[in-house]
C-alpha cells in the first residue's frame, strides 16, 4: 500500500509523517506518532473512546482518515497537562472519582473539552448531551457529569 | 491490506472513478464506509471522495432550501434558516458523529439509523443525482436497485409553513440512542382542519417509508383526539418493521400509534 505524507499539529506541535493511504487517524496517532492517550474501542463510531478535537470540532478518530487531516490542528488528552500540572478537566475527573477503569476517560475528557471550549458555563443538560456519544460502563455517568460541571466552575473562578 | 484514498475535484470525476473500479466506495463523512472497513468489509479497497464546493453549500432562498450532500448534521443543527430541522439533525448520533455524518450519507444509512432521511421524506425532498432531480421517495425505494451507487450532489425542498414540520424519535437511551421508531410529518392546516399531511416513518421498514393510509385519513380532519383517531387506526398499514437489538417488530408496531398520536396532537 502506498504511503502518503501527512502534516498536522498535534497538541500544538508540528507533526509530519508518512502514513499508509486510507489509514485512520486513530491508527496514525497511536501506531505512527505514539500518542496512545487516544483509545481504540469499538471502532464503529459507537463508544467515543477515540474522540479527539480536530480544528475545534469533536471527531471520532476511528472513522476519520489521517489523510483528510492535512493542515489540521488536532488535540488529544495527551496534550492537556503541562508537565505535572493537570488540566482542570483532568483534575476534576481525578478528584471527583470520575474514572474507574479509565478506558473511556480520554474520549470523555475530549468531549467535555469540546463542550467547554464553546460553552464555558454549560448546564447539566448541556453536559449530558456533550457526552452522549461516549460510553462508560463503570461509573454510571453521574461522577463524570459532576466532574465536568466542577471543571466549568473552576474555570469560571480562575477567569474571575 | 490497507485501503487507498482518491480525492477528485468534482463529483462527476469521482463518479467516473467509481464506475471504473468495482472495489471502490464513495467516502462522505466516514461514519458508514470507514465503519464498514473497520468491521472487516473486504468488498472494497479504495475510498473515493470529491472536494466539490457545492457538496458543502447550504442555500436558503425564495422559500426553498438546497443542502449539499456533504453538509454535516452539526452544520444543519446550527443553521438559523433551517431551525425547524435542528431536532432531526440532532437526532443523529452524539456530537462527534454529528460533526462527521452528512446529509448524503444519511440517505444510505441502514435501519435503525437514517433519522434525517425520514425528515427529508416528509419534506418531499428532491435529490440532485447527475444533474437530474429525483424524488427522495423514488430514491429510497430504488436505493439498492435502480439508484444503487448513485452519487447525490444535494437535496432540496420547499420550506414548510411555520409550525407545520413535526419530528419525533423514540429510543431506549437518552439523549442519544438508535431509533425504535422515528416519525416526521408536514401537516398543514386551514380553517381548523388538516388540508394536507405527509407522514414518514423510520424503522417501520428496511428504509424510511411514507404512510399514505395515515395521510388520507388525516385529510380534512381536525387535529384533535377525535379527528386523528381514524389515522391512528391505520398507523401500521403498509409497514414491515424489522426486529433488531433495539426492538422487535411487534414492539415497534405497538408503540408507533402512541408516538404518532403524541406528535400529531398539539401540545
Amino acid at each position: 500500500m502506498k504511503k502518503v505524507p501527512v502534516q498536522f499539529t498535534l497538541n500544538g506541535e508540528e507533526k509530519a509523517e508518512f502514513v499508509e493511504s486510507g489509514v485512520t487517524l486513530l491508527k496514525a496517532l497511536r501506531e505512527k506518532i505514539g500518542d496512545t492517550s487516544v483509545k481504540a474501542g469499538c471502532q464503529q463510531g459507537t463508544c467515543g473512546s477515540c474522540a479527539v478535537i480536530v480544528d475545534g470540532e469533536l471527531r471520532l478518530s476511528c472513522l476519520t482518515l489521517a489523510e483528510r487531516c492535512g493542515g489540521a490542528a488536532i488535540e488529544t488528552t495527551g496534550g492537556l497537562a503541562h508537565g505535572e500540572v493537570l488540566h482542570p478537566l483532568q483534575r476534576a475527573f481525578n478528584e471527583g472519582f470520575a474514572t474507574q477503569c479509565g478506558f473511556c476517560t480520554p474520549g470523555m475528557i475530549m468531549a467535555a473539552k469540546a463542550l467547554l471550549d464553546h460553552n464555558p458555563q454549560p448546564s447539566r443538560e448541556d453536559v449530558v448531551e456533550a457526552i452522549s456519544g461516549n460510553i462508560c460502563r463503570c461509573t454510571g455517568y453521574e461522577p463524570i457529569i459532576q466532574a465536568i460541571l466542577a471543571a466549568a466552575r473552576a474555570n469560571s473562578l480562575s477567569a474571575a | 491490506m490497507g485501503l487507498g484514498l482518491e480525492t477528485f475535484p468534482t463529483l462527476a470525476a469521482a463518479g467516473e472513478a467509481l464506475a471504473a473500479n468495482a472495489a471502490a466506495r464513495y467516502l462522505g463523512g466516514g461514519t458508514l464506509v470507514v465503519r464498514s472497513a473497520n468491521e472487516g468489509d473486504v468488498g472494497f479497497e479504495t475510498y473515493v471522495t470529491a472536494s466539490e464546493r457545492a457538496l458543502t453549500d447550504i442555500v436558503v432562498a425564495d422559500g426553498r432550501a438546497t443542502i449539499g450532500a456533504g453538509v454535516t448534521m452539526a452544520r444543519i443543527a446550527r443553521e438559523p434558516a433551517l431551525g425547524f430541522l435542528a431536532p432531526a439533525a440532532r437526532a443523529v448520533g452524539g456530537p462527534a458523529i454529528r460533526n462527521m455524518a452528512t446529509v448524503g450519507g444519511n440517505l444510505f444509512a441502514p435501519v435503525p439509523y437514517g433519522d434525517f432521511a425520514v425528515a427529508l421524506l416528509a419534506l418531499d425532498a428532491s435529490l440532485d443525482i447527475d444533474g437530474e432531480p429525483v424524488a427522495v421517495s423514488a430514491f429510497l425505494a430504488g436505493r439498492d436497485t435502480t439508484h444503487a451507487g448513485a452519487l447525490v450532489r444535494s437535496v432540496s425542498f420547499t420550506l414548510p409553513a411555520e409550525g407545520s414540520f413535526l419530528f419525533a424519535k423514540a429510543s431506549r437511551v437518552r439523549p442519544k440512542g438508535a431509533s425504535v421508531v422515528t416519525i416526521a410529518a408536514v401537516v398543514e392546516e386551514r380553517a381548523g382542519t388538516i388540508s394536507s399531511a405527509r407522514i414518514a416513518y423510520g424503522c417501520m421498514a428496511d428504509r424510511p417509508i411514507r404512510a399514505p393510509a395515515v395521510e388520507r385519513a388525516l385529510a380534512g380532519k381536525a387535529r384533535t383526539a377525535e379527528g386523528i383517531a381514524a389515522a391512528l387506526a391505520v398507523a401500521t398499514e403498509g409497514t414491515a418493521p424489522p426486529t433488531d437489538a433495539i426492538a422487535s417488530a411487534w414492539y415497534r408496531g405497538e408503540v408507533l400509534p402512541v408516538h404518532l398520536k403524541r406528535l400529531l396532537l398539539p401540545a
